[in-house]
Order: structure tokens, then C-alpha cells, then sequence
């Protein structure tokens, strides 16, 4: 141990020397890092700002290519004579727990949702979901919504409401609004917009 | 289209001030639509269908009748908002801008100012963004009144006006949801203008604010632990302690209040109680530069209260922990170099859970993105790493819209197949009952004329059944015959007309009634008819429709497609290159840093032993005690400068 502690102690006399000699070897590494990493001791503010305006002109033309192509599928997959379009909106407590929600159009199924914590919240912040857009012919269609959840009281939440949608020529577009109260004896409403 | 947004917001702006049912109730779903995206952070969808619903808004020839004239408005400053958190700016800007420029209600234009100078703060442009929040002036909205002076302040701040800074935060002190902010930035002001005694109390109101909220308990954080940072910079090490203890042993800025501590006890040669926070924050992650410093304090603290072993195993612990952190830095550089660090975070999965950033840290063979979050700290990193994470989210769009164009065209195809033969027969049976429609239309239209006429001229011959008009032709077929025309058949003939004439008279109103009726029940007949005729016009336009006309848009649409997708990929490139150097960059200088602490940790555990042997020596005999204390560090003035932490301490301060 003894030992060890001269060998120390001549160490750190040495130090200064050691230190020295690291310096050298940090410069000859400092060197090897700058012809490795040439390219980021390069990225300048300018570059950052410049590749950012970029991304930000190429975000602008996709989309512009989205609003085109959403006008495109509704054109060509859901002309405005025919098409029907379900929203779900929702007014209720954020304590409310929505579930799921299941609809059905003449007796069969053609929405089924289940909502993630971040979908929940979208809704009871004012949002609508679309959760179905189809095509129907002019006439009476029977509706069919199923809700699912937790009321604010954490009881079981069930729903079920009809509607007769009379089909007129021209799109129609009906809100399925779910109106929560925490006693569980929630309402639903159908709004054609 | 952006030219068709500007040109709205000005119209919009003008025109709504008075005219919309302001009631509150969303009326347009396809609004209602995007806020439902919005709110969940996904700005692109919310952006993408607002613009679908405004460009078809502004070609309706009637807007008042549209649902979204309610809200067209709110929908326009929305696609504002939505492209400044989908970090458009320049596009967001340019819309604001024309609002400003245009002749709009004060309300409308300070908002647009606003927004203006927030995007200017954003983008660090401090000078544009004090002339743009000056320019507001009369009428604000009442929902933005605290948030415009907050920015206001703000912008004051990074201009160095901290004297018009102090009066905007104190006039905004009481403010719900903005108290704690402005107590910071007023305590901050304070201190720019050397109101030491006024910032360090506004900090000590705020460092003992009680509140749930996370944000607020974080800031409260901030601010002890910036008053504690600047008391010990002043040496008083002892009233910083109270501020230090008041952070939150869970919160952010935990770390480097232990840190903290634990100097102050060490100023005070409290060694004992610097190791009550050091010990706590070295078996932290070995990332944070504050729990590199703790490692090699602790063994420092041990050391001076004279217990060498233990100090010589805490640098042992320290070497241990800087070697494997050193390595982990290799490796992270290495994988970075490979690729691996861009292809990890495009993994869709990862981005589910919110804390993915820190999830990263913990997978496992991850090396690449091991040190994520503290690359997250710088801005230019974090937002380099959202633009790649857009152009990604891009990519992967622009790749399955090439896939629709075939299936649209599929579809087309099918239709086309389905309605052509169809069609010419169709077309043919359809002019043919056509005719036939419009003959009987014509007689419809005879009869109702007539009536019309005879409500005027009576007319009971109109009226006459089928048999009776026989009759009367038979009469007169008879009166012209030459063999009948003796006196007695002719008084017969008239006797007969006579009581023909004579019932007709008679009958004439209830069968002008009648006749009547029936026309009515024709009419509803008629439009039956109309509306099958109608709804035909309408299928056989909507069958024509649903193929033709679409080439040359699905084409052109393709070939913007595949050109933007071009693009991506190559911006892809460019700022994932950039992002790997940056990454690599960090790290570098993380390793040179870390190589100087484990040098320093060498010699102080070498000093640390030498110690030890040296107190175990002073228990055997005389001649060799001599020895070792020659050897020892005191004699050698070289070694009591062996501080491990010496650099260090003035960075934390």
C-alpha cells in the first residue's frame, strides 16, 4: 500500500507533465472529431432556418393535395344526391367516460368506434366526430345508436336511440348528440344539419 | 387556394362584426370536425378538412345558406392557429397580415396583431415582435385580454425593456392561470434592473404558492431554485439552503437543487450534511451532469470528514459508473453513425405512449436514442426532430394516396364498364317515354286552358260524355241527310237535341266541379311523375358523373403526388443528416467532458487510497510511519488541488 501511495503521489507530482501531455492528446482527438463530425460543427442557424422553410412550403403543397383529394372522394365516393354522414358530438362532464359507440343504418351495422382517452377529451372540448359517411337513396332510413360508457358516479352507462331519417335529395348530415347526466339517465339527440 | 383564404379572412373579417347568429352553438359538423383533430393534436387532419370545408363554403353561391357562415370567422383564425402548432409559420403569417392590412373591426385586427407578434416571439425575431404588439390599440377580445399582456411582457423582457416588463407582469398578478407566470417573469425584471430586495421577496411569494396544477408547481420549482442559485452566487450559502429544500424531490429540477444542497453544506464544511442530498442524487440516472457531479461529491464529502475508505470506494463507484457511462456514449455515437437513431424514431408504435421520449431511454439494445431526452433540451434539436417527424407523417401520406389513385381509377373503370352498354338502351326508352310524358303534358294543359275559358263562356258541350256527344253527332248526321228533312222528322231531331241540350245545361256546374276534381287528382298524378322523371334525370346524370371527368384531375393530382414525395424524401435526408450531427455533435462533448471527470476521478481515488494506507499506517511502527508520511499529501501541495468538483461548482452556481 505503501508502495501504491509513492506511485500516487509521483503521479500527481507528475501531473502537471500528464496534463500536458493529455492537452496534446486531446488536441490530435479534438482534430479526429472535427473530420468526423464535420458536418454538424458545420450546422449553422442560417441551415436550421433554411431547411425549416423547406419543410414548411412542402407541408403547404401536401396539403393542398389532401383538400384536393377529400374533394375528390367525396365527389366520386359520396355524391351530394346520395350521401348521409353520421357525427358524434358530446356534452358531459370530464369525468364522463364514453366507451364506445355503435350505429346502424336499416338494421345493419355500419359505424362501430371505441374512444381512446385523447378522443374523449377531443369531444368534450367541443369537437365532432365523423364516424360514418355512406350513400342512401331518397326515403325514410331507420338509425340505430348504441353508447356505451361510465357516467361521472363510475355506474355502468347504456344507450340506445333510434331515428327515422327522411331522405331528401341533397347530402344529409346528422349530429348524434350524446348529453350525459351523472345519474346515468343520458339523452341522446338527432340534429340534421 | 391560399390566395382564396387571404381573400375570405378579409371579407370575413369585414362582414362579421354584426351579421352572424352569435349564439355559440356549432352548427357546421365539418368545423366542429376539425376542432375534433385539433384537440387531439393532429394538425394536419385539422388543417386538411377545414380547408376542404372553407374552399367549398367560398364556391357556394349563397354562403348565408351554408352552415359554416356561422362560424367562417372563428374557421378562418382557426387554420391560422392550427398552421402556427403545425409549424407553418410563414403561411399562417402571411394570412394574419393581410387580415391587419385590411379594413376590419378593431376587435378582428387586434387579434390578428397578436397572433403576429407571438409568431414573431416564437421564431426569436424580438425586434419584429415589440413593433407588431405595439401596434394594438382600441377594442380586444375579452377571451385574450391577459394572454396579450402576458406576450407583451414577454416581448418586453427580450427586448431589455424590464421597466415596462415589471408594470405589465404586476398589473397581471391575480390573473387565474397566469399568476405564476408573471410572478416569475416579474421577479426576473426585478433582478434585470438590480431590484434585488423587491425580486428575491415576488420569488419568495411565488416559491411558497400552493397550487395542484403541475405547471405551477413546476415554476414554483424554477423559482426557489433560481433564488437559491443566486443567493449562493451572493455566498450566502445558508439562506440559499431554504430555498433549495423547498424544491420538489420529484420534480424537474430536483437534480440540480440536491446538487445545490449539498454545496452549501459544503461551504459551511457541513460534509456530513452534503451527503444527505449527494447520496440521494448519485443513484439517479447517471445521464444528468448534476448525478455524474454527485458521484464523484459524495466520495469528495467522505473524504474531507477523513473516512478514505469509504471515499476511495465512492471514486471506485464513480470510475465504475463513468466508464459504462463513457461506453454507453460509444455505443450511442456508434449507432447514431449507423442510421439507427432516425430509423427508432419513426417507429409509429413508440409515439403511442406519451412518454415515449423516456421510454426510449429504457428499451433495451437502444443505444441511438439512449440520450433523447437530453438531446430534447435544445431547441433547434427539438425542433429539427418534430420537422422530421412531419416529414415522416408526410412520407407515409403521400405513399398511400398513390395507392388510392389506382383504386379510384379501378373504380372508375368498373362503373364505366357497368354503365356504357347500359346506357344507349336506356337513353333510347327514356326519349321514347319522354315524348309520350310531354304529349300527355300538353293534354293536361289543354283541359286546364279550356276550363280556365269556361269559367268565363260557359261551354256544357265541352262537358258532354262520350255517348251523348255520339248522340248528338248521330243528330246531326241525321238532320243533314237528305231523306229525313220532312217537317216531322226535324221537330223530332230538335225534341232530341233539345233534351240533350237541356240535361247538359242542367248538369253543367256539378260537372264543371267534377271535371274539376279530376284535374286536381291528375295533377298529383302528374307530379308523381315529375318527381320519378326527375329522379331519373338525376341517376342517369349521376351515373354519367360517377366516371367521367376524372382523368385529367386524378392525373394531375398523381403527378403532384409522386413530385411532393419526391421532395419529402429528399428533405428527409437532409434533416435526418442533420439530426444525427447534431446528436453526434452533443455527445462528443458530453464524452470529452465526462474523459475529464474520470481522469479526475483516478487521481482522487489514487489519493483516496493513499490516504487510507496512510491512516492504517499510523498504527504501525514509528520508522515506517515516518515513511508514509513523507509520501503523503500534505506534504505535497500538488494534491490538495485535487478538488474533483472544482470546475463544476461554478457551473452549478
Amino acid at each position: 500500500m505503501l508502495l501504491l501511495g509513492g506511485r500516487v503521489a509521483n503521479l500527481i507530482q507528475q501531473n502537471s507533465v500528464f496534463c500536458k501531455v493529455i492537452k496534446s492528446l486531446a488536441v490530435v482527438f479534438a482534430g479526429t472529431f472535427l473530420a468526423v463530425s464535420v458536418e454538424s460543427s458545420q450546422i449553422s442557424k442560417e441551415q436550421i432556418r433554411g431547411l425549416d422553410e423547406q419543410v414548411q412550403d412542402i407541408k403547404s403543397d401536401v396539403l393542398e393535395i389532401s383538400t384536393d383529394l377529400n374533394q375528390l372522394e367525396e365527389k366520386l365516393l359520396y355524391p351530394s344526391g346520395t350521401q348521409v354522414a353520421f357525427f358524434i358530438s358530446l356534452v358531459a362532464d370530464e369525468d364522463f367516460q364514453l366507451d364506445a359507440v355503435e350505429i346502424e343504418l336499416n338494421g345493419k351495422p355500419v359505424a362501430h368506434h371505441i374512444y381512446s382517452f385523447k378522443e374523449q377529451n377531443a369531444l368534450i372540448n367541443g369537437g365532432v366526430q365523423r364516424v360514418y359517411t355512406g350513400n342512401a337513396r331518397t326515403g325514410d332510413h331507420q338509425i340505430k345508436v348504441g353508447f356505451r360508457g361510465k357516467t361521472e358516479l363510475g355506474s355502468e352507462f347504456n344507450k340506445v336511440a333510434d331515428y327515422t331519417l327522411s331522405k331528401s335529395v341533397g347530402p344529409d348530415f346528422i349530429e348524434i348528440r350524446l348529453v350525459s347526466s351523472s345519474i346515468g339517465s343520458g339523452d341522446v339527440e338527432f340534429i340534421e344539419r | 387556394m391560399r390566395t382564396l383564404v387571404v381573400s375570405t379572412l378579409l371579407l370575413c373579417a369585414q362582414c362579421f362584426a354584426g351579421d352572424q347568429q352569435d349564439d355559440g352553438a356549432l352548427r357546421d359538423m365539418f368545423y366542429g370536425e376539425a376542432l375534433f383533430y385539433a384537440n387531439q393534436g393532429e394538425f394536419f387532419e385539422a388543417i386538411s378538412r377545414l380547408d376542404t370545408e372553407l374552399a367549398q363554403h367560398h364556391r357556394v353561391d349563397e354562403p348565408v345558406r351554408d352552415t359554416l357562415y356561422y362560424h367562417v370567422n372563428d374557421a378562418e383564425f382557426s387554420v391560422g392557429d392550427f398552421e402556427l402548432s403545425y409549424r407553418m409559420h410563414q403561411k399562417a403569417g402571411r394570412a394574419i397580415k393581410a387580415v391587419i392590412e385590411g379594413d376590419v373591426d378593431p376587435q378582428v385586427r387586434n387579434e390578428a396583431i397578436y397572433r403576429l407578434a407571438k409568431i414573431h416571439f416564437q421564431k426569436e425575431q424580438k425586434l419584429n415582435a415589440l413593433h407588431a404588439i405595439e401596434r394594438i390599440d382600441g377594442e380586444i377580445p375579452e377571451r385574450l385580454e391577459s394572454e396579450i399582456e402576458f406576450l407583451k411582457g414577454q416581448i418586453y423582457m427580450v427586448n431589455g425593456k424590464f421597466v415596462d416588463a415589471e408594470g405589465v407582469f404586476q398589473a397581471l398578478i391575480g390573473e387565474d392561470g397566469q399568476e405564476a407566470y408573471a410572478e416569475y417573469n416579474l421577479a426576473m425584471s426585478q433582478f434585470a434592473q438590480n431590484e434585488n430586495a423587491e425580486a428575491i421577496q415576488t420569488m419568495t411569494r411565488l416559491g411558497k404558492l400552493s397550487s395542484d396544477d403541475r405547471a405551477v408547481l413546476a415554476i414554483k420549482d424554477k423559482a426557489n431554485l433560481t433564488l437559491g442559485s443566486r443567493l449562493m452566487e451572493a455566498g450566502e450559502y445558508q439562506a440559499a439552503k431554504v430555498f433549495l429544500e423547498r424544491v420538489r424531490l420529484d420534480g424537474p429540477y430536483s437534480n440540480n437543487a440536491l446538487l445545490g444542497l449539498g454545496w452549501a453544506s459544503v461551504t459551511s464544511d457541513d460534509y456530513k450534511q452534503a451527503l444527505v442530498p449527494w447520496s440521494l442524487l448519485r443513484d439517479r440516472h447517471v445521464t444528468d451532469p448534476a448525478v455524474q457531479d454527485a458521484l464523484l461529491g459524495v466520495p469528495y464529502a467522505y473524504g474531507k470528514l477523513g473516512l478514505y475508505g469509504q471515499a476511495a470506494l465512492g471514486y471506485g463507484r464513480a470510475l465504475e459508473a463513468t466508464n459504462a457511462e463513457l461506453d454507453r456514449l460509444d455505443a450511442s455515437i456508434a449507432s447514431i453513425k449507423s442510421g439507427n437513431f432516425l430509423k427508432v424514431l419513426v417507429r409509429e408504435e413508440i409515439k403511442q405512449d406519451p412518454d415515449w421520449v423516456i421510454k426510449l431511454r429504457e428499451l433495451p439494445e437502444t443505444p441511438e436514442t439512449y440520450y433523447l431526452m437530453d438531446l430534447m433540451a435544445s431547441h433547434d434539436f427539438q425542433s429539427s426532430l418534430q420537422n422530421y417527424f412531419d416529414l415522416e407523417q408526410l412520407r407515409v401520406k403521400l405513399e398511400q394516396w398513390l395507392a388510392f389513385y389506382d383504386a379510384y381509377e379501378d373504380l372508375i373503370d368498373i362503373r364505366k364498364a357497368y354503365y356504357e352498354p347500359l346506357l344507349p338502351d336506356l337513353d333510347e326508352r327514356f326519349r321514347k317515354l319522354d315524348s309520350l310524358i310531354r304529349l300527355r303534358m300538353e293534354q293536361r294543359d289543354k283541359i286546364y286552358q279550356r276550363l280556365q275559358a269556361m269559367l268565363v263562356v260557359p261551354r256544357p258541350e265541352f262537358l258532354a260524355r262520350s255517348e251523348e256527344q255520339l248522340a248528338l253527332r248521330s243528330l246531326e248526321a241525321i238532320e243533314k241527310s237528305s231523306r229525313n228533312s220532312d217537317s216531322d222528322t226535324q221537330r223530332r231531331i230538335d225534341r232530341l237535341r233539345g233534351i240533350l241540350q237541356w240535361k247538359l245545361a242542367v248538369e253543367y256546374d256539378e260537372r264543371l266541379t267534377v271535371t274539376y276534381k279530376n284535374l286536381a287528382a291528375l295533377d298529383k298524378d302528374i307530379e308523381k311523375l315529375n318527381e320519378i322523371y326527375n329522379s331519373f334525370v338525376r341517376t342517369r346524370q349521376a351515373a354519367t358523373q360517377s366516371y367521367q371527368g376524372y382523368d385529367e384531375q386524378i392525373a394531375a393530382l398523381r403527378t403532384k403526388n409522386q413530385r411532393s414525395l419526391d421532395t419529402v424524401e429528399k428533405l428527409m435526408l437532409r434533416q435526418g443528416h442533420m439530426l444525427e450531427a447534431m446528436a453526434v455533435n452533443e455527445l462528443q462533448e458530453r464524452t470529452q467532458k465526462l474523459e475529464v471527470a474520470q481522469v479526475k476521478a483516478r487521481f482522487a481515488l489514487a489519493e483516496s487510497y493513499d490516504r487510507a494506507t496512510m491512516e492504517s499506517s499510523e498504527s504501525v511502527p514509528e520508522n515506517q510511519k515516518s515513511t508514509s508520511s513523507e509520501t503523503s499529501a500534505e506534504k505535497d501541495p500538488s494534491l490538495s488541488k485535487v478538488d474533483p468538483l472544482k470546475d463544476r461548482k461554478s457551473d452549478i452556481l
